[in-house]
């Protein structure tokens, strides 16, 4: 097959052909002529996110915020650990966020601060998704008894007390460097059921769907059934599961580390940052109110992301708008 | 497009013998209770005692109302549904007792076309990728799979050019072509056709039946045609086997059964059937049967129609409506020219 | 033909109704002028493939649309207007005047009641009657339309019925207040054949009882052979023929009425006789191109079907109409003479959902 074809012009009615293979994307001008449809699932799926003026908004926030974070590190002046001689000032030019006590500029703690919590967060969120999917797929698929047992174990740990257990495993661990890491570890191990639960759910309806029928009549093994096509499909749920879950994570680590399960000095997060400053909320107020905002900024866009992909992934959302 | 003919013509020694073929075949299904471990609390006799047979290039017509059994008929046949007893003699290999890996094997040789284009078709897969699928699966045409998808496309009235495209972009009768042409991807013997165009408009429909006919003739297919539809069956079938709650109640030739109906139930379900031709529809008498189909979890004793039968409650006395109570019919050749399973049978022109 | 069709007196009038919807791509035109007389007791048929606009034209009538919805021209029910018309007043007439059944009888009764109530209901709610005479006027109801021992039957929920039962409910609901008009949009299509006949029976017999005219929308040319007194033909969100039931299947005089008669597998035709697909599917109702919209898969297109779609105009007697630039040119005209047996998709291959003219075939791109 010929990778162009020759552009021929047949009269009012005619299109041009466009190559199968070699060009992955078609002009989209050639194809609304002729039908209203002819868009990938996803073109469409973006298409319905960009409608959704707040979650853009938090989308572009979010992404200052990641950038201000691990790009604005390497350019910033100060680093986490670097004593000033500045201490306690309040904000100025010199440090737009103001110093701490002992002199460490505040902003770039906050940089830090926010990778280590949204590197948990994206961690937790990774590592979730993963278990809980393929977990949530192999008892949706299988169903019967597997499934009961399954499902039995998946309520028995979200029946855990998140905050409480991982205070309680994060001080086993102790002051290891590596300590965001379990932290994001035992997040995740806590609240993968979550993602477990949607994926079975989405995958006990799609099981009967016709295509998986078709699959299997094509002699698929199941591995290929639940890899090729059940998860794929649940990809839409999962994704908007999965940004309550980042929201979830960075709570939870900011929560742990305020009690002082979570991320330890002379790392920080900004969990660790509010902590540090709850006693000079009144006479270095600074200390307290930047690094609380930057949680609410991240958990806010987040949340509306996820509510731009919830109505994006909506095929009730398709046609009509009022 | 030789590469996807096979080499079944019609004298070939293959014709004698039936490519399918189905004995006693029962499929029950429990009916469980709610709970961790679920009692079953009754039976679902969705397909009992039939049997039937298919040979090389020929379609058999298996028809008859939702509920009665035809769909799971059709799964048993490709295996996707286990049989509770009976046998289903795929080239005279029995699909029951093939360990998992010849079964796969043997998935190359019978496909199945789905009633629901687009649900049978991954969303999320382009029509490249969909018709690509079986020859992944079972390792096949590996230097040659874009021109062999190409050809597929092209045979089954596609433009090849569109096998980056969506399901979703195309229209009904398009996304059916799509699920033919995964369906012949394997050059299968046997087609299963489950309500093939039940879903489709009336136009595109006639495209899709002549396109199984071209097929079939080209290819030397048979075909399993499940439908409802009595006038669709008339134009594909060669052979018609009538289902009714689980049980076939009447078989034979297309021409044959459709001008001589014998069992009441086929009367009236050839009878039911409008005509798109108002004098013609509006001079035809009507055999009406009374009520729905009883519930297959705990159908009649004896004759399963009796319950709706038409001829049961007006024409029988007392001691031939017992037999249809005590005597379950059997499916035999009752002097109608094709087989009957209706003790008082009698042929009668319904068209 | 019954009579019904040229005598009596005018029940509903639509008049060049439009209906539009505001989609992410563009506007919808789902209705793109729609106009018939329905007269007393008369039944018509509408038939036409999946948005033909059909449906959407009897949801117009009964106010049924969303609010997004873009409704023009007039519809008038014994001469009073009904587009514009406020929820209160349309209230009035919808169950009374104009009673609506619908393909999915479960959709259209409430799980939660039994059906005597909801029969009742209907009675009270339009009727000033006791509750005990509107019971008795259910079971009456019920068993006019054929619900077998419909003294019990009464008492039981929708969900302990068969679809035919539900659906003979549903028109007993309908037919409760003698309505003058009803519209019966694929009342059988989701039931089973032998359930059809059934179903069908005990329409007719609702409309008579109740006098009523009737609109039965489907896509079913064969139920509407059996019932209808005139029928219209829709493609495209408008009426391209519309006559006398026997004018439309015998005499038909536009290509796409040409088609549909074709492509339909007849039980009193074999196998022999090969199927007449219409090639091509229809064109969506989005920026639809100038020009009559049947025009790339029709036969005998011309250059100028391309420029000007045809209005509906007199074929030959006064009540058949057709919209076909050369309608005169199909008279004496059979399916067979038209379309072939292909087995093909589109005429030419350039783009699916919608086929063009003078494209290249497949066969071209070999290497």
């Amino acid at each position: 097959m010929p990778s162009t074809q020759p552009e021929e012009d047949h009269g009012p009615r005619a299109v041009r052909v466009t190559p199968t293979r070699g060009v992955s994307a078609r002009p989209a001008g050639q194809d609304r002529e002729f039908t209203v449809e002819a868009r990938s699932q996803g073109r469409l799926i973006l298409r319905r996110f960009l409608r959704h003026k707040l979650a853009v908004a938090s989308l572009v926030v979010f992404v200052a915020v990641v950038l201000f974070a691990f790009a604005g590190a390497t350019l910033w002046h100060y680093s986490y650990d670097q004593l000033t001689p500045d201490i306690s000032a309040p904000p100025s030019l010199r440090h737009p966020f103001g110093t701490d006590s002992t002199g460490i500029d505040l902003m770039a703690m906050v940089m830090r601060g926010t990778q280590r919590s949204l590197e948990i967060a994206l961690f937790v969120a990774l590592a979730a998704t993963c278990v809980g999917t393929v977990y949530g797929a192999i008892a949706g698929y299988y169903r019967g008894v597997s499934d009961t047992l399954m499902m039995r174990f998946v309520d028995l740990v979200l029946t855990f007390p998140t905050i409480a257990v991982a205070a309680i495993l994060g001080a086993q661990v102790g002051t290891s460097a590596g300590s965001w890491f379990f932290i994001g570890i035992i997040l995740a191990a806590l609240t993968w059921p979550i993602v477990a639960r949607v994926v079975r759910g989405s995958v006990l309806s799609l099981r009967e769907k016709e295509f998986i029928e078709a699959a299997r009549a094509l002699g698929a093994r199941d591995r290929r059934i639940i890899f090729g096509h059940l998860v794929p499909n649940v990809m839409g749920p999962v994704i908007v599961s999965v940004t309550i879950l980042v929201a979830a994570a960075i709570l939870s680590e900011t929560g742990l580390s305020f009690i002082g399960f979570g991320v330890r000095p002379p790392d920080t997060s900004l969990g660790l940052l509010v902590s540090q400053a709850q006693t000079a909320v009144s006479t270095r107020p600074w200390l307290f109110y930047f690094p609380g905002a930057f949680i609410i900024l991240i958990v806010l866009s987040i949340n509306f992301i996820g509510d731009g992909l919830r109505d994006a992934f909506d095929p009730t959302q398709t046609r009509v708008r009022s | 497009m030789t590469s996807i003919d096979h080499d079944a013509t019609p004298g070939s020694p293959d014709a004698l013998r039936p490519i399918l073929s189905v004995q006693d075949l029962v499929v029950h299904f429990p009916v469980r209770g709610r709970g961790l471990l679920g009692r079953t609390t009754g039976t679902v006799h969705a397909v009992c005692d039939v049997s039937f047979e298919i040979y090389p290039g020929e379609t058999l017509g298996l028809v008859g109302e939702s509920g009665c059994g035809k769909s799971t008929t059709s799964r048993a046949v490709l295996g996707l549904r286990r049989a509770t007893s009976g046998q289903v003699l795929f080239e005279d290999q029995d699909l029951a007792n093939l360990p998992p890996d010849r079964m796969r094997r043997l998935r190359r040789q019978m496909q199945i076309v789905f009633q629901d284009p687009m649900a049978s078709l991954d969303p999320r897969l382009t029509v490249y990728e969909i018709i690509a699928e079986p020859l992944r699966i079972h390792g096949v045409h590996k230097e040659d799979r874009h021109q062999y998808v190409a050809e597929l496309m092209r045979t089954v009235g596609l433009n090849s050019e569109h096998g980056n495209r969506y399901p979703h972009e195309f229209s009904g009768g398009q996304r059916q072509r799509i699920g033919i042409a995964r369906a012949l991807a394997l050059e299968p013997k046997l087609l299963v056709l489950d309500e093939p165009v039940s879903a489709l408009d009336v136009s595109i429909q006639a495209g899709v039946v002549n396109l199984l006919d071209d097929l079939q003739r080209r290819l030397g297919l048979a075909y399993l045609f499940v439908a409802h539809d009595l006038s669709v069956v008339r134009h594909v079938a060669d052979r018609v086997a009538v289902m009714y709650l689980g049980r076939i109640v009447e078989t034979g030739e297309c021409e044959e059964l459709f001008a001589n109906p014998a069992h009441p139930y086929t009367q009236a379900l050839i009878s039911a059937i409008p005509i798109p031709d108002p004098r013609k529809e509006r001079e035809r008498r009507r055999i009406v049967v009374s009520g729905e189909m009883p519930s297959p979890t705990d159908p009649p004793s004896g004759c399963r129609f009796r319950t709706r039968c038409p001829m049961f409650a007006d024409r029988l006395d007392d001691a031939q409506q017992a037999r249809c109570r005590q005597e379950t019919p059997e499916l035999a050749e009752r002097g109608q020219g094709h087989p009957v399973a209706c003790h008082f049978a009698e042929a009668v022109p319904v068209l | 033909m019954s009579t019904a069709a040229t005598t009596g007196e005018e029940v509903l009038v639509v008049e060049d109704l439009t209906v539009s919807f505001p989609t992410d791509d563009g506007l919808v035109q789902a209705v793109r002028g729609v106009s018939y007389r329905l007269r007393e007791r008369e039944i018509l048929g509408i038939v036409g493939e999946s948005g033909s606009g059909k449906s959407v034209t009897s949801m117009a009538i009964m106010g049924l649309l969303p609010r997004s919805a873009r409704i023009t021209g007039s519809i008038r029910f014994r001469g009073q207007e009904l587009v514009g018309l406020r929820e209160s007043g349309l209230n009035k007439l919808r169950g009374s005047k104009i009673a609506m059944i619908f393909q999915d009888p479960m959709t259209s009764l409430n799980p939660v009641h039994t059906v005597g109530y909801q029969v009742a209901e209907a009675i009270l709610a339009h009727n000033d009657v006791s509750k005990a005479q509107a019971r008795r006027r259910a079971v009456e109801l019920l068993d006019t339309v054929g619900v077998p021992n419909a003294g019990q039957r009464v008492d039981s929920y929708p969900y302990e019925l068969s679809g035919g039962v539900r659906q003979r409910v549903v028109i007993a609901i309908a037919m409760a207040n003698k309505p003058d008009v009803i519209i019966a949009d694929e009342p059988t299509t989701a039931l089973d054949v032998t359930v059809q006949a059934q179903v069908l029976d005990a329409l007719r017999t609702a409309q008579q009882e109740t006098g009523a005219a009737m609109v039965l929308i489907t896509h079913d040319l064969g139920v509407v052979a059996g019932q209808a007194d005139r029928v219209l033909v829709m493609y495209a969100g408008k009426p391209v023929e519309i006559g006398d039931v026997e004018d439309i299947y015998y005499r038909p005089r536009m290509p796409y009425t040409l088609g549909l008669l074709g492509s339909v597998p007849r039980l009193d035709a074999s196998r022999s006789q090969r199927l007449l697909p219409i090639l091509g599917s229809p064109p969506s109702l989005v920026n639809l191109p100038a020009g009559c919209p049947f025009t790339p898969r029709c036969p005998i297109a011309q250059d100028r079907c391309e420029r000007e779609e045809p209005p509906l105009v007199t074929v030959t007697s006064h009540p058949h109409r057709a919209a076909c630039h050369f309608s005169q040119d199909l008279a004496g005209v059979r399916p067979h003479d038209l379309f072939t047996s292909t087995s093909a998709d589109a005429r030419t291959e350039d783009h699916p959902g919608r086929p063009s003219a003078g494209e290249p075939t497949g066969e071209g791109d070999l290497p």
